[in-house]
């Protein structure tokens, strides 16, 4: 335990604290993982093109995308159970492109956990720990170690057949952690828990990540996991990245409507710039909707454009407007109570419905939106996001 | 056996669900009169009665009785020597005879060797062939499994005559090799011991890599892909993976070829010669030739006690194996 905590604490600059830079916007900083232009095709199918990525050490690190994005097969590349087609994987300085997996310093957890169903759960973590011929007192205390640090020591005597599916994954971890690898690849590692059991975990994976200090580089599919645990994410899709950066930043400011949609939910706004004042554009939407957005980027007059705005970026009007605001005023057509916030799905022209997040502050009785009620919604400039692809 | 897998597994089953299989034996019990299910569950039992327990008991009998020339060829065990008196005749000779005589005795040790022989040559063979054929791709496995289960569409008796065609002095195999300038002269194969191994291999690999494929082609590869990402070279994860999981295959394959080997007639009556000498041929002479059919009998018995110690024996461990996983 103590060696591995004390690695963390040497090797931990995911998270960027120390220096006040994080190592991936250090133009110093040496990539602990160097993806580059990596393709992999299954004959027609391409399940990855062109490829390339850097990963740090220390980092958590999400590959976020929907089934069948590439994101597996990345991973798999990662640990050397496939090759890619085109392109080099540097670990650690190191190519490893044509290194088998069983010479790599990279273990990973497997999204069924694939533990041996033959061995106890001892047995399971020592695998790895056999195969480096540790010696067998070296052996037990390391595999002792991982069991304390996971808190099943209880379990060493069961099989996978007699654990739950938290218990199970707590195995996996311990055995994908046993050999104190320098890279932990996670395919799905929360994918076959209850959901509340899934929230809890991700709590103590980042934990743990941060007590290890250990790269991990995780597969989901779940947006809400990758902003949870992760320092940074490469949302994929179809066999490609399309965009690499922090939860906040992806969530706050996605580079292209895909991305926008599929982190969280989204009001879509269609329209075309027709003006300029300092740093803001003019927007002229569909159905006569004209707004006025925080945007840097020179655009010239007649360019299409898409306007992303959160749901809960939205507010009742008059409750708190300020100068140049964007308004707009619907009907109410369907409001979903959640407890904490409700959503209202509120019809602003016959083609458009907007979503609008309100938290409950109130008791539900006392709510202030009805179905059928006229709203005028209304969001800051800089509150939108104005994507061009 | 296939048969018993199943019911082992159902057993399994039931033993993880304490309550509900306890529920269903009440259930069961409490059931009012249900006909069908009784016939379903007594058939089997009234045709391993009708065909196994009655005709056990009768070679039994035989097996205590004395040859004589009559008919039937024995004598009975209970005869009416007075009108009030029953006379029971049990002749110990014949099991007397089969496990002290030398003949007899090398017949079994021989039988058995050949089975354990021919096990672990199905098995040697059998088990690449079932790991190639469950690993195969989709497309390739029922046609594979075919070309196994095809020779059996031929009458068993054909196939080791065959043998005979190929094994014989100026046969196929002795004139490829001759022609292939390896020997100078034709080999002895035919009516030789190395003769019943071939046969006898040949014609029960099927039984082996039938259930060997049923086992592995369950097997989770990604297993491997662990025992790989753990540090496992290819050959390691086999023998700590693939082969600790594939025990209950190789057990049952093992058992479908010993068990039947060990008895065998047949093949080693065709290709073997005098050297191979095995208890089904023994049995056969003292049946037919000897007309002696209490000795037969008692050879039969002594037979099946010695299979069924170890099939029985074989069964527990399987049984364990699979509660284990």
């Amino acid at each position: 335990m103590a060696s591995l905590v004390a690695e963390g604490q040497s090797g931990h600059t995911g998270q960027g604290a120390q220096e006040g830079l994080a190592a991936w916007q250090d133009p110093t900083a040496k990539p602990y993982v160097r993806i580059a232009g990596v393709s992999r095709h299954f004959g027609e199918v391409h399940a990855l093109n062109d490829v390339s990525l850097d990963i740090y050490q220390g980092e958590f690190f999400s590959l976020l995308g929907g089934s069948g994005c590439g994101k597996s097969t990345l991973l798999r590349l990662l640990a050397g159970l496939d090759t890619p087609t085109r392109g080099r994987i540097w670990i650690d300085g190191v190519d490893v492109t044509d290194i088998p997996a069983y010479r790599r310093p990279v273990n990973m957890m497997f999204q069924s956990y694939a533990l041996f169903p033959h061995m106890t759960v001892e047995a399971n973590v020592e695998f790895g720990l056999r195969q480096e011929r540790m010696p067998k007192a070296e052996r037990a205390e390391r595999v002792g170690e991982m069991l304390d640090l996971l808190h099943i020591g209880e379990l060493r005597k069961r099989r996978p057949d007699q654990l739950s599916g938290g218990q199970r994954q707590r195995v996996a971890l311990a055995r994908s952690l046993a050999k104190h690898p320098k890279l932990l690849l996670l395919d799905e590692p929360l994918g076959a828990l209850d959901k509340k059991l899934r929230t809890h975990t991700q709590f103590e994976l980042v934990k743990l990540q941060e007590r290890i200090g250990i790269t991990f580089v995780t597969v989901t599919h779940d947006q809400e996991e990758a902003m949870t645990m992760s320092s940074r994410i490469a949302v994929m899709d179809a066999g490609q990245i399309i965009q690499v950066d922090t939860p906040g930043a992806i969530y706050e400011y996605p580079n292209c409507r895909m991305v926008a949609s599929f982190i969280g939910s989204v009001n879509l706004f269609e329209g075309k710039v027709f003006g300029r004042e300092d740093n803001d554009i003019l927007v002229a939407g569909d159905d006569f909707l004209v707004m006025r957005l925080r945007c840097l980027q020179p655009l010239s007059l007649g360019t299409p454009v898409t306007v992303a705005v959160r749901p809960e970026k939205m507010r009742l009007c008059p409750e708190c407007q300020g100068p140049g605001d964007n308004r707009v005023t619907g009907r109410v057509e369907d409001i979903a109570y959640l407890g904490n916030v409700s959503i209202y799905h509120v019809r602003v022209s016959p083609t458009q419905v907007v979503t609008m997040t309100l938290a409950n502050m109130q008791p539900r009785t006392e709510q202030m939106l009805t179905w059928d009620q006229e709203v005028t919604m209304t969001w800051s400039p800089s509150c939108g996001v104005v994507l061009t692809e | 056996m296939s048969m018993n897998q199943t019911a082992a597994e159902e057993i399994k089953a039931d033993s993880q669900a304490p309550a509900y299989s306890d529920n269903r034996l009440r259930h069961w019990l409490g059931s009012r009169w249900r006909p069908g299910r009784w016939v379903t569950v007594g058939l089997p039992y009234f045709w391993l009665l009708l065909f196994f327990f009655l005709p056990f008991i009768i070679v039994f009998q035989i097996s205590l009785a004395e040859p004589q020339i009559a008919q039937p060829p024995y004598t009975a065990l209970l005869e009416w020597v007075d009108e009030a008196v029953l006379q029971v005749r049990l002749n110990l000779g014949n099991y007397a005879l089969v496990v002290e005589d030398e003949l007899y005795r090398a017949a079994f040790l021989n039988s058995l060797w050949v089975g354990l022989v021919c096990t672990l040559g199905c098995l040697l063979i059998g088990y690449p062939m079932a790991y190639a054929i469950a690993t195969a791709p989709e497309r390739w496995r029922v046609p594979l499994l075919m070309m196994i289960i095809l020779p059996f569409w031929t009458s068993f008796l054909i196939r080791v005559y065959a043998w005979i065609g190929i094994l014989k002095g100026n046969g196929l195999l002795n004139n490829f090799l001759l022609a292939l300038g390896l020997i100078d002269e034709p080999l002895a194969i035919l009516h030789t011991q190395t003769a019943v191994y071939i046969g006898v291999v040949y014609s029960y690999l099927p039984f082996m890599v039938l259930p060997l494929y049923a086992n592995l082609s369950r097997l989770d590869m990604t297993l491997l892909e662990a025992a790989a990402d753990l540090g496992c070279r290819p050959w390691r994860a086999f023998l700590r993976v693939t082969l600790p999981l594939s025990l209950p295959g190789i057990l049952a394959g093992s058992l479908l070829v010993f068990i039947p080997v060990v008895g065998e007639f047949v093949i080693p009556d065709l290709l073997g010669g005098p050297d191979s000498l095995m208890v089904g041929r023994m049995l056969w002479t003292e049946f037919f030739s000897n007309k002696d059919w209490p000795l037969a009998s008692a050879l039969a018995l002594v037979l099946l006690a010695l299979l069924v110690v170890p099939f029985v024996a074989l069964q527990r461990w399987q049984s364990r194996l699979e509660g284990e996983r």
